[in-house]
């Protein structure tokens, strides 16, 4: 079964990653690199993205003639999603254990961040 | 598929059964089984076919893995240090290999050694698929819908399990054959399962996984005749896949099985399983796959709702009930009591085992039906909605929120002409 893995960043947290030291980058870099060549071997792995920051994000929608209307930046957001991965695992047991360990990943000093993970199983076909 | 392709994908498990066989490792004997088939692809339309193919192509892959075996020595300089368990001396003096081609069917032996209990279920699946059904890596993953490279690691994975698990150089005893057929038999019907595909749309270019599940079923049969569940899973193979036209309408929507059109389902699949579940049911030891089948016979052979046989196939769900303990069959045969006792009934025995099944939507799915059929509309499409936001499937919550739409516009209909009772 699939699983979509949402990394959500809420207020002034811990994941102002900009202001953080050259060292602690480093190292949670490092983790989120390491942590989906590791789903990637387990065969697990669908997919996983970063997203750019929200500063230049635009919320769209269709004008009357279906035109896009565009409205933003947004600099001052208070929640926003910082990147996903896509797993297909065994069970939701196995989804959470993943979503766990992708929320330990390290923050300043080298302290498990937290991080909250949304996670949402992906629609399939119905049992037969 | 050309005739030449498929008889090559035919012999490809047998070939990869008597190698592994011998070579007790499963990554270098699939790559010598390529080469072989590949060398074959290419030389037997011009020379014909040869008149022993799966000799020829035993012959071909052992060749191979004798060379690379010989190289990787020459490389390391270390005999013992080889790719494969046996030592490299004894690999290289095994120079005949007609002995090997001339003994029995090894692909059975693979299909066992691919459905190991050590492997998780889309491992085992997946090698199963790529080891004995010969898919391509590429075609296995389109099939569940991941990236090659995810399913090319799995693969390796599973391969890497078996390995550990360890490769037996002896032909597994029909006792142990018997201890292991679940597992094979559960890996078989998941790929089956798995095969769910609207009968138009997304699916044309993925690989067919319920054919797929068939036909290995079929050859799991023909290597082992006399097993009663053997039978019985391809029984209810056939008898589910015979209404695959009729399950889904033009734009993938679930059609239940009362308003499906009868004449679309496959009558000769429909015989041919009612006929494997009859001989199965008379040698005696009944089992979950049996039975099953066995309810689907029944299904499959009424010309409406209202003609089946109901009464059997409560009974039927009795006798399942006993020896599979899960809710799926307690929620089917709660159904199956309603038709035969009425909705409120149903309802009654629903209640029952509520607790067992507290927030599970086909428990609400089934509650929905059943309000329904007792023109309960307001409950009814409370409950089709309460189901719709549980299931993980699309076109099963499309199913269930039309449904709720369905009884909702009824039910002003009803308070009006109150007199009129629902049909």
């Amino acid at each position: 079964m699939k699983f979509m893995l949402m990394m959500h960043h809420r207020g002034q947290g811990a994941y102002a990653v900009s202001s953080w030291s050259q060292q602690d980058l480093a190292a949670h870099i490092g983790f989120m690199k390491d942590f989906a060549r590791r789903l990637a071997a387990n065969g697990e792995l669908v997919a996983a993205e970063g997203l750019a920051t929200p500063d230049q994000a635009k919320r769209v929608r269709a004008g009357p003639n279906r035109e896009p209307l565009t409205d933003g930046v947004f600099p001052e957001s208070k929640e926003f999603l910082v990147g996903f991965w896509i797993i297909d695992v065994e069970s939701p047991q196995r989804a959470y254990d993943v979503a766990a360990e992708a929320s330990a990943a390290p923050g300043p000093g080298g302290a498990p961040l937290g991080i909250e993970i949304e996670v949402r199983q992906v629609m399939s076909a119905p049992e037969v | 598929m050309t005739s030449l392709e498929s008889q090559l994908r035919a012999l490809a498990p047998r070939v990869l059964g008597a190698l592994v066989r011998r070579y007790r490792e499963l990554q270098g004997c699939e790559d010598a089984l390529q080469e072989a088939l590949l060398a074959a692809a290419q030389q037997w339309p011009r020379t014909g076919v040869p008149p022993e193919p799966r000799a020829w192509l035993i012959h071909v892959a052992n060749r191979k893995m004798v060379d690379r075996l010989r190289q990787e020595a020459a490389e390391r300089q270390r005999a013992e240090v080889v790719a494969s368990w046996v030592p490299v001396d004894e690999q290289l003096a095994l120079a005949a290999d007609e002995a090997l081609a001339l003994e029995r069917d090894d692909s059975l032996d693979l299909l066992f050694l691919c459905c190991q209990p050590s492997l998780t279920a889309a491992s085992a699946i997946a090698l199963t698929l790529r080891a004995v059904g010969g898919l391509t890596t590429a075609e296995i993953a389109r099939a569940f819908l991941v990236p090659e490279t995810t399913m090319a690691q799995r693969l390796s994975r599973a391969r890497q399990t078996v390995q550990e698990a360890g490769v037996a150089s002896e032909p597994l005893t029909p006792a142990e054959r018997r201890a292991r057929l679940p597992s094979v038999l559960r890996v078989l019907s998941l790929i089956f399962s798995e095969g769910w595909v609207p009968s138009s749309g997304e699916a044309v270019h993925r690989v067919d996984l319920a054919n797929e599940a068939i036909r290995l079923t079929r050859s799991l049969r023909s290597a082992m005749p006399g097993e009663p569940e053997v039978m019985g899973l391809l029984a209810l193979m056939l008898l589910t896949d015979a209404r695959r036209d009729s399950r889904t309408g033009p734009s993938g929507e679930l059609i239940p099985l009362d308003a499906q059109d009868r004449t679309k389902w496959n009558r000769l699949q429909i015989e041919e399983g009612a006929a494997l579940i009859e001989s199965a049911f008379s040698q005696g030891a009944v089992g979950r796959f049996q039975l099953q089948a066995a309810i689907a016979a029944l299904h499959d052979e009424a010309s409406s709702t209202e003609s089946t046989d109901w009464v059997q196939i409560v009974a039927l769900y009795g006798v399942l009930a006993r020896i599979d303990d899960s809710p799926m069959v307690a929620l089917s045969q709660a159904i199956a009591v309603a038709m035969v006792e009425g909705p409120r009934e149903g309802l009654r025995r629903l209640e029952e085992m509520g607790p067992r099944l507290v927030g599970d939507y086909r428990l609400e799915a089934a509650r929905a039906h059943l309000l329904e059929r007792a023109g309960e509309w307001v409950e009814a499409a409370a409950a089709y909605r309460r189901a719709a936001a549980g299931t993980t499937s699309v076109p099963e919550r499309d199913y269930l929120v039309l449904r709720a739409a369905l009884v909702e516009e009824r039910q002003p209909l009803t308070r009006r002409f109150a007199s009129t009772s629902p049909r």
